[in-house]
């Protein structure tokens, strides 16, 4: 197996996620500067969270625009790996048409760090098969564009088709639309969230209950894509 | 080849909860506007294009209005387009 962390001017949870794959699950990845387009040779790609371009214009806007980001939409139609995308990265799916919906800012308008409880929704799938239905885990989050927004047919359909990974438990700390905090496509292949697994996956950095969601990603990889 | 400046504005679709807007709302309230209401806070993105005619310059402003500067899950836009 062989993972992508793609870098963008802006990125800046791009090395954390780099450590949990090659440093704690001992998987071969590259570092991708966002000008590469080869993505083929990627079991996995992962678009970090950051501040891509400022977050000018609005969140993933710019970035969707990237070379890597665009090359993605070809990797995605072939079903040749899984993407997750982690809080500026789940922007960029959504801005990219990747995943449905957006992300507006937040209805507290501010600026919000801080470690929340989530629900898991949806256990059955490539990246939460480590975790149980109606479990309760902990993530970080650090975003102040994270308000989950879709039409009502949209959320309908995630609805239906068992999209919706993660809610917020507790509080809804951003104003998601039933407190929605991550969403896969329809093929079960792209995974989008505003917390930050990549910075709860040893237990130097809390209790590691980010790294059940690398390991069942990690083990999708290997069971289905080497 | 004419010189057009477009101005394309964006603002958050109707219904979609404002936060900025709701802010910006108070303090006009606060400035003594008292009845100040459906405060919305959009962008302004101004550029110029050179263009055979003020239709194409209106129909490539709207392309790209669509394209990366309003995102219609949450954004609409408008245009003005005018000759130099």
């Amino acid at each position: 197996m062989k993972a992508a962390v793609v870098v963008l001017p802006g990125s800046n949870c791009d090395h954390d996620s780099f450590h949990v794959l090659s440093e704690v699950l001992k998987v071969p990845t590259d570092l991708l500067w966002h000008e590469e387009t080869k993505l083929d040779q990627y079991d996995l790609i992962i678009l970090p969270g950051g501040f891509s371009y400022g977050d000018y214009l609005r969140a993933g806007a710019i970035a969707r625009f990237s070379p890597a980001v665009l090359a993605l939409s070809d990797y995605v139609a072939a079903r040749r790996g899984l993407v997750l995308g982690i809080c500026n990265g789940f922007q960029m799916l959504t801005e990219a048409g990747l995943l449905p919906g957006a992300l507006a800012r937040n209805v507290t308008r501010q600026f919000i760090c801080k470690t929340v409880a989530l629900t898991v929704e949806n256990a059955d799938t490539a990246f939460t098969s480590e975790l149980h239905v109606g479990e309760r885990i902990e993530l970080p989050i650090a975003h102040s564009q994270g308000r989950y927004v879709i039409d009502p047919e949209g959320l309908a359909a995630l609805k239906h088709n068992r999209q919706i990974l993660f809610t917020y438990a507790d509080e809804n700390p951003n104003g998601s639309l039933e407190a929605i905090a991550g969403v896969m496509d329809r093929d079960g292949r792209v995974f989008g969230l505003m917390p930050h697994p990549e910075r709860n996956a040893e237990a130097m950095l809390g209790n590691g209950d980010g790294l059940r969601l690398w390991r069942s990603i990690v083990h999708a990889c290997q069971e289905v894509y080497v | 080849m004419k010189e057009f400046l477009v101005k394309v504005l964006v603002e958050p679709r109707p219904g979609l909860l404002d936060p900025e807007g709701q802010a910006i709302e108070q303090a006009i309230k606060q400035l003594g506007l008292e009845s100040a209401h459906d405060t919305r806070m959009g962008k302004v993105i101004a550029f110029k294009l050179h263009e055979e005619s003020l239709s194409q310059a209106r129909e490539r402003a709207h392309w790209i209005g669509q394209k990366l500067l309003a995102n219609p899950v949450i954004e609409q836009f408008s245009l003005e387009v005018e000759a130099l």
